[in-house]
């Protein structure tokens, strides 16, 4: 019974990794760019719903409705001061000035707000501890549950922007081709910044469920970095619903491990990645080829 | 090395004055900095140390980066590694200075199958994935009871040597260290393995059309900046007696190592170690501000990858045509001593080769 307890909490785990990590998966997608500050850009955010909490007694997911829109701001200068350029100066660049903007977003953060870890928990009531008890003394936490649901809610919302609407046949004809959307007058660099503005809405949606869940601290971006890059990669780079796969896969191993051994929380998730990354470059190759072969025969 | 072309029309020259002026020079300091124990004071011989320390960081990050394409926020598992495997094989009963260099290679041993993979990954995957292999390798560490976790240990077999000593001893390791590698990586640069990392890290589906072993040639690199930033570790460890998982698998060291070759000159061969320098300099000015000087650092490196991603020694190179340490050629168009566009500056082997003449491209 332990076991089904850690696979459902680590599936709820994993709900937060996909939300982490559904805005890095959508950059990627579309530009072909991996942030490096989106760890630390989740973490500005989840201090500046500190901010608005603390000052003024507003609960966070309220406090998202005003943060929501200055990250999306914040996304579209970065996109228009940094990560276009970058983009132009080659496929290296990008990774080495976001490395560079996570390195000054983290240190202006301590900067600030000093060493102290903080967390949005008091300010959501007993939301942070609420939860329904299943038989078998399985514990579903009210919390976790809402934030695998916003997960899904917003890989839903991020796939019918992508599939219905103007701006997302847009994205998508930007996405595949740039050069040749501008000749059917599509303004790329336009879509590309709205892009990133749109990823940063979410990332200021996981930065929100971060703090409520947990601490975090200043430094705490890069790890929250790891841990959506992990899951894009183990559900596939650019696929928002292979990201909510990835996201479940990398928390049932933590939670797994977590089991197995005390320091197991963390490596069986590297572990996890790395056998997955592995399985993908030497299996896909095998898999595709039982595939032909099959054809072959069927034809 | 003048060769004239078969058109006549120009030449093609590698070594020229400047260079030739500037490896002798080289070469002298690097004699004279062996004297250094002998002469200088003992702050100031602890300080050079470090020094040499950055610039091999510096030197294997750009081998890695600015030679072969491929960008690394994980080096510092490599760091990290080669210092736990010296204090490991100091508690085995290896002898310290010995330990330092048995940990590399050891640590170099583990990168090739390190690299059989992670070579496979492209652009960002592969810098965040050898920043997943660091997490790993620091948590795998934390494991060993030797270590005692976050708490750490220390070389204790470097008591063995009186202060004075060990101080004379790390600074000859860490120079001849820094030395060896730099001429070595000069070497190899000039040969066959610099002009296929260059033409991958250009254009990896072209080199691969035109016969260049892809793989081979990226993990020979892989595996020396490996090498390269064990023995880092490992002296580091041997300056600072003291090993903390935490200090040494933290990716602080690939944010000092971005900024040298960056602010020095990515892909070129004098870049690195300008930038180790500037970046010493930097941090014993303003390092103890802290936070403020890590906020610099950040914003350096970010301003110089927007707006001058050839660093200091690109531009310089750029502008004057000039290189001093010959990994490149020069073309000489009409006769070598009236150039009417001046020299034109060729660092890609690949862009060269069509100009070069069959002999002369297979020696360097």
């Amino acid at each position: 019974m332990i076991w089904a307890n850690q696979l459902i909490q680590g599936v709820l785990l994993g709900g937060y990794y996909a939300l982490l990590a559904c805005g890095l998966s959508f950059m990627f997608g579309v530009m072909r760019i991996i942030n490096l500050a989106h760890g630390s850009l989740a973490v500005v955010a989840a201090y500046l719903l500190y901010v608005v909490a603390e000052r003024w007694e507003i609960h966070p997911l309220i406090g998202l409705v005003a943060v929501v829109p200055v990250m999306a701001l914040f996304g579209w200068v970065l996109h228009r001061l940094v990560l276009e350029r970058s983009a132009r100066a080659g496929e290296l660049v990008p990774i080495l000035s976001t490395f560079g903007l996570a390195i000054v977003l983290d240190n202006s953060l301590f900067d600030r707000f000093g060493a102290d870890t903080r967390s949005l928990a008091p300010y959501i009531d007993t939301l942070g501890y609420d939860s329904w008890t299943l038989p078998g003394d399985i514990i579903l936490g009210k919390l976790p549950l809402l934030t695998l649901a916003v997960a899904v809610a917003l890989l839903v919302g991020l796939h019918l922007l992508l599939a219905r609407t103007a701006l997302g046949r847009r994205i998508r004809a930007a996405a595949q081709d740039p050069d040749t959307a501008q000749l059917v007058g599509i303004n790329a660099r336009a879509v590309y910044a709205a892009s990133t503005a749109i990823a940063m809405m979410t990332v200021a949606v996981a930065g929100a469920f971060m703090a409520m869940r947990a601490t975090f601290d200043p430094y705490t971006g890069p790890q929250q970095l790891i841990f959506a890059f992990e899951a894009v990669v183990i559900g596939g780079a650019g696929s928002l619903w292979g990201t909510l796969v990835g996201g479940i896969v990398l928390g049932v191993a933590q939670s797994v491990g977590a089991q197995i051994h005390p320091q197991g929380f963390l490596i069986a998730g590297h572990v996890v990645f790395l056998v997955v990354l592995l399985a993908r470059l030497y299996f896909a190759h095998g898999i595709r080829h039982v595939f032909r072969a099959l054809r072959t025969r069927l034809a | 090395m003048t060769t004239p072309s078969e058109t006549g029309s120009f030449t093609v020259q590698r070594w020229t004055g400047a260079s030739i002026a500037a490896v002798c020079l080289l070469l002298g300091a690097q004699l004279l900095l062996a004297l250094g124990p002998l002469l200088l004071s003992a702050n100031l011989v602890d300080r050079l140390t470090t020094l040499f320390i950055y610039g091999i960081l510096a030197l294997m990050w750009n081998a890695l980066a600015g030679y072969a394409g491929l960008v690394s926020v994980g080096q510092q598992a490599f760091f990290g590694l080669g210092a736990y495997a010296a204090v490991r094989l100091a508690d085995a009963g290896v002898s310290a200075y010995p330990a330092l260099l048995l940990g590399a290679v050891l640590v170099a041993l583990v990168s090739a199958p390190i690299s059989a993979f992670m070579l496979r990954l492209r652009g960002g995957e592969f810098a965040i994935g050898m920043w997943v292999v660091a997490e790993l390798a620091h948590l795998l560490v934390n494991l060993d009871t030797l270590v005692q976790g976050e708490t750490g240990t220390s070389l204790i077999a470097l008591q063995r040597y009186t202060a004075d000593d060990r101080r004379a001893y790390t600074y000859w390791a860490a120079l001849v260290t820094m030395a060896v590698l730099a001429w070595l990586l000069f070497f190899m640069l000039r040969g066959k393995v610099g002009a296929a990392a260059q033409a991958i890290r250009d254009n990896e589906e072209a080199a691969a059309s035109i016969g260049i072993r892809v793989l081979p040639s990226k993990r020979l690199i892989f595996v020396l900046s490996a090498f390269g930033c064990a023995a880092a570790g490992a002296l580091w460890v041997a300056t600072s007696i003291t090993f903390q998982p935490k200090t040494y698998f933290s990716v602080q060291w690939s944010a000092y190592m971005i900024f040298m070759v960056l602010v020095g000159g990515i892909g070129t061969y004098e870049g690195p170690i300008l930038g180790a320098v500037l970046f010493f300099t930097i941090e014993a000015l303003f390092g103890a501000t802290g936070v403020t000087y890590l906020i610099g650092l950040g914003a350096t490196a970010m301003l110089f990858a927007l707006l001058l991603p050839r660093g200091i020694w690109g531009e310089v190179e750029h502008r004057l045509g000039l290189q001093l340490l010959p990994i490149g050629y020069l073309l000489k168009f009409g006769t070598a001593d009236r150039e009417p566009s001046g020299p034109q500056r060729k660092r890609s082997a690949a862009a060269t080769t069509p100009a070069t003449p069959p002999t002369d491209r297979a020696s360097g």
